[in-house]
């Protein structure tokens, strides 16, 4: 009997110890992506570039966070999360076995301080904003005080947010990077330099940063979550142009092209049939469109704007940029909850931009000046619709800028027409009312504002913030209705010519695997550095 | 002085020099009769079907750029841009650079030093990145990049005036003509004004081949003549990612470029040569 | 020799003044303003002004001056305005890649220019001193962005001889080098020839040459020692140019020095970042300058310093 049991036992324990060797090898191993420029700062509350906003997501968890490869909102470091039925009530339980790097656990404490620390003038976040729903916003953002008075400590465990208006999006800002746990002990004791030198509480660590060459995560081996991430290490090789890191990849140097596929080498790359399967293609929660001051004559009057929106030839400029983009017909991307499939835009029709032009009063056309960022292919871009302007008789004239110096002439108000491409508006996160407020509501129609049509409809606004009080999960298609309709009575107005989406196409080397998703996950750009692994 | 210009047109360099200058003019000045297509056209057919630019054919001779408009129309128009960058702006550090030399090395004293501390200063500054930050920033036209290559030019051509100015103003007849009272307008422009020609017609063309190689630099870095206004340097920044599949964009613009430099500066060169007196031969 | 020292010292620090001064005034003159790229889109004008002030950037322009130059004084750069990490932090970092550039670049001039001077001084008025003038010429009138695409398209690209562009080891540095070579070699190729061919004619060679020694010897020991003074000083001149940052090269080869760093700031008006590197390539060509300065009166004893 002892024998037969105790032989059972080894074969138990063997058949246990297979099965881990066997799922321990399907882990583990290195990836390496490149960038051209280096990393401005990995602190939560400060990183606000694509580039680096993938790579703090990794480093350090969020209350709530999206499902690998979607939109959909999952909670992350909340264990559970309660609603009050009036929308402004948010209480989370917080998952017990979360750990910053140093080993301490995180605590509701933490959750408030760090949401403090990013609202607080002194840290310089450009996130504070977003969590002006909060009570108590106004006086923690103005410096007046440190607390947040609208986060309430409940247990260790638990923390309770009192909001002073219902907000549908609060949810997808407890995701974004500036709400982020980080621990107080370590940002005090490193200061500024917490950036460079972070400590998180995410999948991977910060092994290594060496300025302008290379940064290395290494796997967290205490992450609460089971079985994540999926690689032992990451090095990220910066300097890298483009087409140098292309012709690594195909040499079997690096895994990610994080900057994309260089454009002139693209349907190079993308017609060769050794490089199936290496290819993935998604969206990008993005628009380029062409904003037009609704404050400047001509383009105060919306005959002017639709005729211009009719004039545009997308498709031309489509084939320009190689068909990396798909022409657009609306403010908002597909991939965007509240996108409308079925509309059809304004068609691409000169002769009829003329006859608006006519029936405006312009019947010789204009002169007016057209901005554009002066990094390509924007130029270009811009070329091609002042073309298209110059033949139903719009003689636009262009103003090519350093990127900051379109950004102030937006702000200010003084240039009449710009092309978004380079500054275009990406989503913060997957929510309709993020591509409304800054840049087509009344509160970004301000100096220094980022409504740069400075567009300003008060009947818009208000349905806005009914369609953001609707806080039921059940009525979230209602609300997300509410907002397909804002945006189409938006393109009866037409302050803006929307000209394309940009698509998304990250490639990678044979060895990482992965759900097609995981490669072009709307949030986490270029890959999901959580989810994706190597062949063993 | 007609010695001096035997002695250049002797020199085979100088001949070729001047020959590529006055194609480079004709180019520029007979650009709308000489170009094939409008330099602005873009066209339909310029591009692939998947937007890739075409290489030298029958229609086109040099190819075309990324929006389908004609490289060679373009290069033509280009001439006429480095033409006028390259005169007005050079010209401009020309006038600045010799008044303050000549204000320094004539009247000297305090004044005479704070010019010359100012030009120190000025080549303190690291040229290129002074030029991008004035362009970078501000309302980009013609006009404005010329004036910014100016600010960064005047400098040297003011030094060199300065020197020559004061081993003139300190010779003795001017100290003798100084001393029977004659004023100092007639000293400046009978006595030591055409001593300076030979310098300033030196520096004029020298001046041009630096010029036209820092406009094609910042139009390079996106940040020199804006589109659409065709310039070699600008053609070869909006083509530069597609630098190995279409490299006839960036070699033929820079080649052009070369050219115009190369010939100012072997004009300049053999002027120099045939009109420096102290010349201690080849 | 002292005093010499003393005065140009003097000199210095009113020049370094007057570069902080422009660069300052250049910063503010600049119609984009820094904190809307700090604040991100999403800011509203409450956070923008708040980051404003906390910045100092809402005091008068002379007030803010006068506090850049109290903590540059104590050897404090400041803080990147994007990045929040110390100026002189990032500056440290892109040195090495600098350097190295300049060290490899100088290295190539000499190479080039020096080889073709003396070549052509030896072979006065013959077609290989013609060819070498033109050479030189040649290279000095060829756009930087131009010689660098060239060598990267036919040495990395069709022959595959080099890395496509990249920081790294000796293998990354002969391209960009080289191209910042070609352009001064041409320069020092025309100063090595004129100045080797003055020296060949004075009359301690003509005494070396009867004494029976050889020729090379002649040329490369007794000729190239006086000869090569004034190539000396345009090292010196060069130093200065090069620690300005080889912005078109760095382009080109994606070469992660302070050229790059300082391109990068100017585009979101990072003014910190902008300010020390301007300062660090002033400091570096007055040092430049000197010692071209104390090499000169080697060359030209009429010059006393």
């Amino acid at each position: 009997m002892k024998t037969a049991r105790s032989m059972l036992l080894a074969i138990v324990a063997a058949a246990v110890m297979a099965t881990a060797a066997a799922t321990a090898q399907a882990a583990g191993g290195k990836m390496i992506v490149t960038f051209k420029d280096d990393v401005s700062t990995l602190d939560p509350a400060i990183g606000y570039d694509w580039q680096n906003w993938s790579m703090i997501k990794s480093l350090f968890d969020g209350l709530m966070d999206y499902k690998p490869g979607t939109t959909d909102l999952v909670p992350e470091l909340a264990q559970s999360y309660e609603i009050s039925p009036d929308g402004t009530q948010y209480t989370f339980k917080l998952h017990p076995e979360a750990k910053f790097h140093n080993g301490r656990p995180i605590t509701a404490d933490d959750v408030k301080w760090s949401i403090e620390r990013a609202v607080n003038p002194k840290t310089q976040s450009p996130g504070a904003g977003f969590f002006s729903a909060i009570k108590g916003f106004e006086e923690a953002n103005s410096g007046k005080t440190d607390k947040l008075s609208g986060i309430v400590v409940l247990d260790p465990h638990t923390v309770r947010f009192d909001l002073s208006r219902p907000d549908a999006t609060f949810l997808h800002v407890l995701q974004l990077n500036f709400s982020f746990p980080v621990p107080k002990e370590e940002v005090e004791r490193l200061g500024a330099d917490f950036g460079k030198s972070p400590v998180g509480s995410g999948a991977y660590k910060l092994k290594e940063w060496t300025l302008g060459q290379r940064i290395v995560f290494v796997r967290n081996p205490d992450y609460w979550k089971k079985d994540t991430p999926k690689l032992d290490e990451i090095e990220f090789q910066f300097g890298q142009d483009p087409s140098v890191a292309l012709l690594r990849l195909k040499k079997g140097e690096v895994d990610i092209l994080g900057d994309g596929i260089p454009p002139a080498r693209f349907l190079e790359v993308k017609n060769d049939p050794a490089n199936k399967g290496l290819i993935v293609q998604g969206n990008q929660l993005q628009t380029g469109y062409v904003t037009m001051n609704v404050k400047i004559k001509p383009f105060d009057n919306v005959k002017v704007r639709q005729a211009v929106n009719m004039a545009i030839n997308k498709e031309r400029i489509v084939k320009i940029i190689n068909n990396r983009a798909v022409p657009a017909t609306q403010p908002l991307p597909p991939s965007m909850p509240g996108y409308d499939k079925n509309y059809k835009g304004y068609p691409y029709d000169p002769e009829g931009a003329k006859k608006l032009l006519k029936d405006a009063g312009f019947p010789n056309g204009f002169e007016t000046e057209l901005y554009a960022n002066n990094t390509d292919p924007n130029p270009r871009i811009a070329q091609a619709i002042q073309q298209d302007l110059a033949t139903i008789g719009i003689k636009a004239n262009l103003k090519t800028l350093a990127q900051s110096a379109v950004i102030q002439a937006g702000g200010d108000g003084t240039a009449p027409m710009i092309w978004s491409g380079g500054m275009a508006w990406i989503a913060d996160f997957p929510d309709p009312s993020d591509f409304y407020g800054p840049i087509l509501g009344c509160g970004g129609a301000v100096q220094g504002g980022w409504n740069w049509s400075w567009y300003c409809n008060k009947d818009l606004d208000k349905l806005g913030a009914e369609a953001d009080a609707v806080t039921d999960p059940a009525k979230k298609a209602e609300r997300e209705e509410m907002w397909r309709k804002i945006f189409i009575k938006i393109m009866d107005d037409a302050p803006w010519a929307p000209v394309f989406n940009e698509l998304r196409f990250t490639m990678h080397s044979p060895r990482v695997k992965g759900e097609d998703s995981w490669f072009v996950d709307p949030v986490h750009i270029p890959v999901h550095y959580d989810e994706v692994y190597v062949a063993q | 002085m007609s010695d001096a210009w035997k002695k250049f047109f002797r020199n085979r360099l100088a001949l070729a020099g001047s020959l590529v200058i006055a194609l480079i003019v004709l180019g520029g000045v007979g650009a709308p009769w000489l170009a094939p297509y409008d330099p602005h056209e873009q066209f339909f057919d310029g591009l692939t079907l998947e937007g890739a630019p075409l290489p030298p054919d029958a229609k086109f001779w040099l190819g075309t750029d990324l929006l389908g408009r004609d490289l060679f129309s373009r290069l033509l128009f280009g001439a006429r841009t480095s033409l006028i960058i390259g005169i007005v702006a050079n010209g401009a550090a020309v006038v600045i650079g010799t008044f303050l030399g000549l204000v320094a090395g004539f009247v000297r004293g305090w004044l005479g030093a704070a010019i010359m501390r100012f030009t120190d200063l000025m080549m303190a500054f690291p040229a290129l990145l002074l030029a991008i930050a004035l362009a970078a920033i501000f309302n980009p036209s013609l006009w404005i990049v010329a004036l910014v290559i100016a600010m960064v030019n005047w400098v040297q051509i003011a030094r060199v005036i300065y020197t020559q100015t004061t081993s003139l103003a300190t010779r003795e007849y001017i100290e003798a003509t100084r001393a029977l009272g004659a004023n100092w307008p007639r000293l400046l422009f009978v006595h030591v004004l055409p001593h300076l020609l030979p310098t300033i017609l030196v520096w004029s063309t020298l001046g041009i081949a630096t010029t036209v190689l820092l406009e094609a630099t910042l139009s390079f870095l996106g940040i020199g003549v804006r589109p659409p206004t065709p310039s070699w340097g600008g053609i070869i920044f909006e083509s530069q990612s597609y630098f190995l599949d279409a490299p006839w964009l960036v070699f033929f613009p820079g080649i052009a470029v070369l050219l115009m430099a190369l010939s100012f500066n072997l004009v300049g060169d053999a002027l120099r040569d045939a009109l420096d007196p102290t010349q201690r031969g080849r | 020799m002292l005093r010499f020292l003393l005065s140009r010292l003097g000199q210095s620090v009113f020049i370094l003044i007057g570069v902080t001064v422009i660069t300052f005034a250049l910063a503010f003159l600049v119609p984009a303003d820094p904190v809307r790229m700090i604040a991100g889109r999403s800011a509203s004008p409450a956070t923008v002004e708040n980051i404003r002030h906390q910045l100092g950037l809402d005091r008068p322009v002379p007030e803010q001056y006068v506090r850049y130059v109290t903590r540059l004084v104590h050897g404090d750069l400041g803080r990147s305005y994007m990045q929040k990490t110390q100026v002189s932090t990032l500056i440290a970092s892109r040195l090495p890649a600098t350097l190295l550039l300049m060290a490899g670049a100088i290295f190539f001039e000499l190479l080039i220019g020096l080889t073709a001077g003396i070549w052509a001084a030896t072979r006065r008025g013959h077609f290989s001193d013609q060819a070498v003038m033109v050479a030189s010429f040649v290279g000095v009138s060829a756009p930087q962005f131009l010689v660098g695409l060239l060598l990267l398209y036919v040495f990395a690209n069709l022959l595959n001889l080099f890395p496509l562009g990249g920081y790294g080891d000796l293998h990354h540095l002969i391209l960009p080098a080289l191209t910042l070579g070609i352009g001064g070699g041409g320069w020092y190729s025309r100063v090595m020839r004129s100045s080797m061919a003055d020296v060949l004619r004075q009359d301690y060679i003509r005494t070396a040459r009867a004494k029976g020694l050889k020729e090379r010897k002649v040329v490369l020991v007794h000729g190239l020692r006086n000869a090569i003074l004034p190539v000396v000083a345009m090292v010196g001149l060069d130093i200065g140019i090069f620690m300005s940052g080889a912005v078109v090269v760095e382009s080109v080869y994606g070469w992660p020095g302070i050229g790059q760093l300082a391109w990068q700031a100017i585009q979101v008006i990072d003014i910190p970042i902008i300010m020390g590197v301007t300062l660090t390539a002033a400091v570096a060509i007055v040092l430049g300058n000197l010692l071209a300065d104390l090499v000169t009166p080697f060359i030209d004893p009429r010059v006393r310093l």
